[in-house]
């Protein structure tokens, strides 16, 4: 201990302090291979995504910055029909969503207090989060199609996607909770405060930069879920501003069928891939952007 | 919304177990003996309470509703649901249909993602809680977050347009030399070399997208190696890789196990980049240069032929399979990782 003290920056490592086994050839090589290796692994790791970002960039970058592409359905040319229904599935899924998984979050959080039906529900939460999207939409089908005998339409999509994003929600809004300092409630409650208004006037608006930022993580992520368009909608090549009837294009749906088109609609496909991938990166930068804009002052 | 209603109903049977708690912290606004309790405050407890216990019936719900609509036709199959290896018939009144192809595809392709996948993020791990300058964490972690961020059909374009034709020549050459190999045999579907749409190629791309998930996980548990340990080891004049390898790994080893649980888990029910990949059915045998249809590629195949409920009832069964099997894993996953966070 005392070598370190004299002389931290060093360490006792680099030294030849007697009693201390020399740093040998082999442990030195041994060492430099470790360090070799773990920044190997990432540079490997980062290889497929530079990959991916350019290959999306060069082969999507043409078809995208026509004005036909945001302005036309696919009938000309375009793919407006599959960014508003990618949009209004979206939408609807996090109109539903947000509200149930804060709600659960709140639960856990504040009136949970680990109990039998809180810890029940955290399990619940986890399993949530592990469900396949092909389960989710195959839930979805037997319940709405199978049993209930209704149509295909992009709300049933946005159904399916409710069942992914609430796990996502749940799981940043609880921990986003949890940090608010235990005082803050304790000196609300001293004043007098009810309960409720405390979490609503007190607790969420604290948390709120994180909780914004998980909400918009969530939908990001749920966006490009492709596997319950496959089952839940039809595809259309026209625009379907209504998601409760009839078929609805979203930009995964798009992508599989103008691939199953074959060779020609190859364009299109890295088009809408593109299209998809903005728009999830500005709702992920926006979030990252909320988070630093509005995060508390850290004391 | 009939279930929130409901909500009062199981609370009130639930108010006793947090109250002693609960109660400490509400006593200011609670004068005396906490008989006054403000409607605003049973609306929001109801609420919330409401939330939870609908989330926990719908989970169950999702449970008993596949299981409903699998069972009749689980009845009328003909062949062993589990040692099936033909085509299916899922129309008229003998059905056949088994999922031996399914889970050895499934698991398959999980696997080699795994093996690529561990021991990268292991890598990164390390690199990122002992070796990496902290100005670098953030970035870093950023970009391997990335990674998931990116959709996954998207892998799927890329992984059958890009990686699979720039695998070609380097499956042609293990198929020319190393086919004494039961993993790199010449495939049935000629057509699989000449579009780099194997099981290999598919493993790759899931390997990529299981990476960030288990580099989360990991690097998560390694941070929290308690410094007294690795202080004690570097005062004992051990290197750099010697404190990892005495101290971090053996701290962490569970808590990377179970990411990759997790990792494995996501595998399992990845659907589109799988589909695109390889979407024809594949023979049962150990070639990785053949293609093949997991549980969540076959059932989003067939999808569109979904028109009677005995037909949807066969996939829905694959599906229970697939619910099932991510739920063990998940479950093992998340047992390790809440036993770490005890200790």
């Amino acid at each position: 201990m005392t070598a370190t003290l004299e002389s931290p920056s060093l360490g006792p490592v680099k030294r030849d302090a007697s009693g201390f086994t020399k740093v040998n050839g082999r442990r030195k090589v041994t060492d430099r291979t470790a360090l070799v290796l773990v920044s190997a692994a990432l540079l490997i790791a980062l290889a497929p995504l530079v990959w991916l970002l350019v290959t999306l960039v060069v082969r999507g970058i043409s078809p995208i910055l026509s004005a036909d592409w945001w302005q036309f359905d696919e009938l000309h040319g375009g793919a407006f029909n599959a960014i508003v229904g990618t949009l209004q599935q979206t939408l609807l899924a996090a109109v539903i969503s947000i509200p149930v998984g804060i709600f659960v979050a709140i639960y856990l959080v504040e009136y949970g207090n680990k109990s039998l039906l809180a810890r029940f529900t955290t399990f619940m939460v986890d399993i949530l989060s592990g469900v396949p999207s092909i389960v989710a939409a195959l839930f979805i089908y037997a319940v709405w199609r199978t049993t209930l005998g209704l149509p295909r339409s992009g709300f049933v999509v946005a159904l399916a996607l409710v069942l992914l994003m609430i796990p996502i929600v749940v799981r940043s809004t609880e921990e986003m909770l949890k940090i608010v300092p235990q005082d803050l409630r304790e000196a609300s409650y001293a004043l007098g405060v009810p309960k409720w208004r405390t979490i609503v006037s007190i607790v969420l608006p604290t948390a709120l930069s994180g909780i914004v930022t998980g909400v918009m993580l969530s939908v990001a992520r749920v966006m490009g879920e492709s596997a319950p368009v496959l089952i839940l909608v039809g595809s259309t090549r026209a625009v379907n501003n209504n998601p409760f009837e009839g078929n609805q294009q979203s930009l995964p749906l798009m992508m599989v069928q103008q691939y199953n088109n074959g060779p020609d609609a190859l364009d299109k496909v890295w088009g809408a891939a593109l299209t998809l991938v903005l728009i999830v990166a500005v709702i992920y930068f926006g979030a990252k952007l909320v988070s630093r804009l509005f995060a508390p002052k850290k004391a | 919304m009939t279930s929130s209603i409901s909500g009062p109903d199981p609370m009130a049977g639930v108010a006793p177990g947090p109250a002693p708690t609960g109660d400490s912290a509400d006593k200011p606004d609670a004068a005396g003996k906490g008989s006054v309790i403000r409607l605003g405050d049973r609306i929001f407890r109801t609420l919330s309470v409401g939330s939870g216990i609908v989330i926990s019936v719908l989970i169950a719900l999702i449970a008993i509703f596949l299981v409903i609509q699998a069972v009749p036709a689980l009845l009328k199959n003909s062949e062993n649901f589990f040692t099936y290896t033909g085509d299916w018939v899922t129309s008229g009144d003998e059905l056949q249909f088994g999922i031996a192809n399914l889970f050895y595809a499934t698991l398959v392709v999980s696997v080699i993602a795994l093996v690529l996948a561990m021991p990268i993020a292991l890598g990164i791990s390390i690199f990122l809680t002992q070796y990496a300058p902290r100005r670098l964490i953030g970035p870093i972690t950023y970009l391997v977050d990335l990674l998931a961020a990116v959709p996954s059909i998207v892998y799927g374009l890329w992984g059958i347009l890009v990686l699979g034709p720039a695998l070609v020549p380097l499956d042609q050459w293990l198929v020319d030399n190393l086919s004494f190999l039961p993993f790199f045999q010449e495939p049935t579907q000629i057509a699989n070399l000449s579009t780099g749409g194997t099981l290999l190629t598919a493993g790759i791309v899931l390997a990529v997208m299981i990476l960030p998930i288990i580099t989360a996980v990991t690097r998560e548990v390694f941070v929290q190696t308690p410094t007294a340990q690795r202080e004690a080891a570097l005062a004992l004049g051990a290197t750099k890789w010697e404190v990892v390898r005495v101290s971090v790994l053996p701290f962490g080893f569970s808590g990377y196990i179970s990411g990759s649980m997790l990792g494995l888990g996501r595998a399992l029910g990845e659907t589109m980049a799988l589909l695109l990949i390889i979407s024809t059915a594949g023979p049962l045998d150990f070639n990785l240069m053949e293609s093949g249809e997991t549980f969540a590629t076959k059932i989003a195949n067939n999808a569109a032929e979904f028109d009677s409920p005995i037909k949807t009832g066969a996939y829905i069964s694959a599906g229970l399979t697939l619910f099932v099997l991510t739920f063990i894993v998940n479950a093992a996953a998340r047992s390790v990782v809440a036993g770490k966070a005890k200790s």
